[in-house]
């Protein structure tokens, strides 16, 4: 759907004021602003722009956005009761409960949804669904793995048409000794849309979580995932890749913690800018003095298509402990000349060359999200067809 | 095969061009009628791989005189990729890896490209998967290198067959072949250079851009030029080759410091 670029509200107009003041009341805390450094590359004017209030359909927000969602053997459902211990638990351990995505995310009153796997849970593709309206809409997710569970799980979290909204997801994970989680995310937005993508993960030793944040089209998307070891032995893949064009801007802000010995992380940053848009990735990565022979590596490739677009990238490595392998890079490049006169010379149009390029660019990533984001044809979502 | 009534399918005249405000091509001229294969000889850096660039349209390099007409009509005002598909064919001294490219989708791409201008229809991947099976066998390829990425980690001959055999998929009219030899140990030369004599034909014509006789063994060319700083200093016929293989380069330097030319610049390496 084609939808009119976000004109971005000045903070200083009535409109943006007003927007502002209500999103502080919510989060309980004053927007961030570039004077911090977290937030120093990412204007949140866009969220300024989008209608106040919480979105809600004339009828009224429905009870439970997942009561009809049918969960494989081994996963269940649990009530805000029966998840009170867990729920908050990995957003305090990642130092995150007072972040300002998180507070706005809980002063929404999000809809939440707690599972709790045991075994295999298979494969679960957990559609967000916004609920039409304009303004707000907040999810919150707590995924709790048992010992040596399973599960591999899509979020495809998706506005509703033709309305101007404001995402805000929260997903807490607590992986359990040998537990293994495959979480995508296929962020496919709007123009006219922002979303805020919050992710919050204790690991115990011997787990392992591969992470795909895959996201394109926002006016504004942040996404922080953010992962501790608690005492290290864990494994941790983190894959990224946003794609902007026109006026977005998308951000990455992730950390990783390792509080033990003999961690491991390996985390694949990529970014597509175009026109006049702007993409951010700034990855934490901090190896304590108890977390010897940690083994991290970070890469983070941007491909510039437009002398418009602006890339920064940054790692921030804060290592004390003296024996761990720590290796880290960022490239930003343009199409290489030679790969597109090589298919341009065998007939292929400039066009669709420079689009096979960017495609075998993104599929890099795109092949690490669960086997059923497929359905959703991402590639065409982010390039259009080839 | 020389036939003086063939067709002229490609003519050079007197073509300039330059890299870089760097003069490289100093006036060559080249007529290729149908049927006729002609070979280019000459030391590194004397300009070959530039001819078959410019030719093909590569944007680096800049046309500052001169003209190249294909069947009659203006290449140089061409985009690389209606060059491509009205039957012009490079087959590179490098060719390019291109990482996450599927071999088999870049050649379907490719077929159908020129088969579209060729007024035919295009191949579905079924069909096309069949046309590719048979053209592997003009060059003895592993089907296997269908489905890694374009050329990524093949080795310099695997490289030069998938060059041959995207030629035979796309059945150019005109094929110039950079240095197709060079990489090839003898097994791989003979099916090359069998893949190039099957796809000769009477409406078609070949430029073996080349350093050794060794390929003229296998391949025999109706014309013979020797290339040196920029320009086409002598032609003959095959016993020019011949004659290049025995008594070596040397006499060009003279030559050119008879027409007060610039010597050859020394090559920079240029993949
Ligand atoms: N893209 C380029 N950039 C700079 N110099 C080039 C480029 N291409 C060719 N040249 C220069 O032009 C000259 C001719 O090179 P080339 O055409 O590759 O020769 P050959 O193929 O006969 O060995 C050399 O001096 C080479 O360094
Ligand atoms: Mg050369």
């Amino acid at each position: 759907m084609v939808a009119a670029p976000l004109t971005s509200v000045p903070a200083g107009s009535t409109a943006g004021a007003a927007a502002a003041a209500w999103l502080a009341d919510l989060a309980g805390a004053p927007l961030p602003s570039r004077r911090q450094e977290d937030w120093r590359f990412t204007d949140l004017s866009p969220l300024l722009a989008i209608p106040t209030g919480i979105a809600a359909p004339s009828g009224g927000l429905p009870a439970d956005p997942w009561r009809a969602l049918s969960l494989p053997a081994g996963v269940e459902r649990l009530d805000a009761q029966q998840a009170e211990r867990a729920l908050g638990t990995s957003l305090t351990a990642c130092a995150a409960a007072d972040h300002w995505p998180v507070r706005l995310n809980a002063g929404a009153a999000p809809a939440t949804l707690v599972l709790r796997v045991d075994g295999d849970g298979g494969s679960l593709e957990l559609p967000l669904a916004a609920p039409e309206g304009d303004g707000l809409v907040a999810w919150r997710l707590l995924l709790l793995l048992e010992p040596g569970a399973r599960l591999e799980l899509l979020q495809v979290p998706h506005a509703a048409p033709g309305h101007r909204q404001l995402l805000s997801l929260v997903t807490e994970v607590v992986l359990a000794e040998d537990a293994r989680l495959n979480l995508g995310c296929l962020a496919l937005g709007r123009d006219d849309c922002c979303l805020l993508n919050h992710l919050a993960v204790r690991q115990a030793p011997g787990s392992e979580l591969l992470a795909t944040t895959v996201s394109t089209g926002w006016s504004l998307a942040r996404h922080e995932p953010r992962v501790l070891q608690e005492q290290g032995a864990a494994r941790t893949r983190l894959r990224g890749l946003q794609r902007v064009e026109g006026r977005q801007l998308a951000d990455t802000h992730s950390c990783v913690r390792f509080e033990g010995p003999e961690g491991e992380l390996d985390q694949l940053h990529k970014a597509v800018a175009g026109g006049a848009g702007r993409s951010v990735f700034n990855g934490a990565v901090q190896v304590p003095r108890a977390a010897q022979r940690t083994n991290a590596a970070q890469m983070s490739r941007n491909l510039l298509l437009s002398d418009r677009a602006r890339i920064d990238t940054k790692p921030e490595l804060e290592i004390v402990a003296d024996d761990v392998k720590c290796a880290h890079g960022a490239t930003v490049s343009q199409l290489q000349r030679e790969e597109l006169f090589y298919l341009r010379s065998r007939g292929i149009d400039a066009g669709t060359a420079a689009r096979l390029l960017q495609r075998a660019f993104c599929e890099e990533v795109l092949r690490e999200l669960p086997s059923t984001a497929r359905r959703h044809d991402p590639i065409t979502a982010l390039l259009g067809d080839v | 095969m020389i036939r003086p009534d063939a067709p002229t399918l490609l003519e050079i005249r007197d073509l300039r061009a330059s890299v870089e405000d760097q003069p490289i091509l100093k006036g060559v001229s080249l007529t290729i009628r149908a049927g006729e294969i002609h070979a280019v000889m000459g030391r590194n850096g004397s300009g070959k791989s530039t001819l078959s660039k410019v030719l093909a349209g590569h944007p680096a390099y800049t046309v500052t005189g001169g003209s190249v007409l294909y069947r009659g009509e203006n290449l140089l005002e061409l985009d690389p990729e209606q060059r491509a598909r009205i039957g012009l064919f490079l087959g590179f001294q490098y060719p390019v890896e291109i990482p996450g490219v599927s071999n088999l989708e870049f050649l379907r791409v490719a077929t159908n490209a020129r088969r579209a201008e060729r007024g035919e229809e295009e191949l579905d991947t079924f069909a096309f998967e069949d046309l590719v099976r048979e053209r592997l066998a003009v060059v003895q390829m592993d089907p296997a290198f269908l489905e890694r990425s374009v050329n990524e980690g093949f080795s310099g001959g695997e490289k030069k067959r998938n060059e041959i055999l995207q030629m035979a998929l796309l059945e150019p009219v005109v094929a110039i072949l950079d240095e197709t030899d060079s990489g090839l140990d003898i097994d791989a030369l003979r099916i090359v250079a069998g893949g190039v004599n099957q796809l000769a034909g009477p409406d078609n014509a070949t430029l073996l851009i080349t350093h050794y006789q060794r390929l003229l063994d296998l391949i025999t060319p109706d014309h013979v030029h020797v290339m040196a700083a920029g320009r086409i200093l002598r032609s003959g016929g095959k016993e020019l080759a011949l004659e290049l293989e025995r008594s070596g380069y040397d006499w060009v330097d003279q030559e050119l410091a008879r027409l007060g030319g610039e010597p050859e610049r020394q090559p920079v390496e240029v993949a």
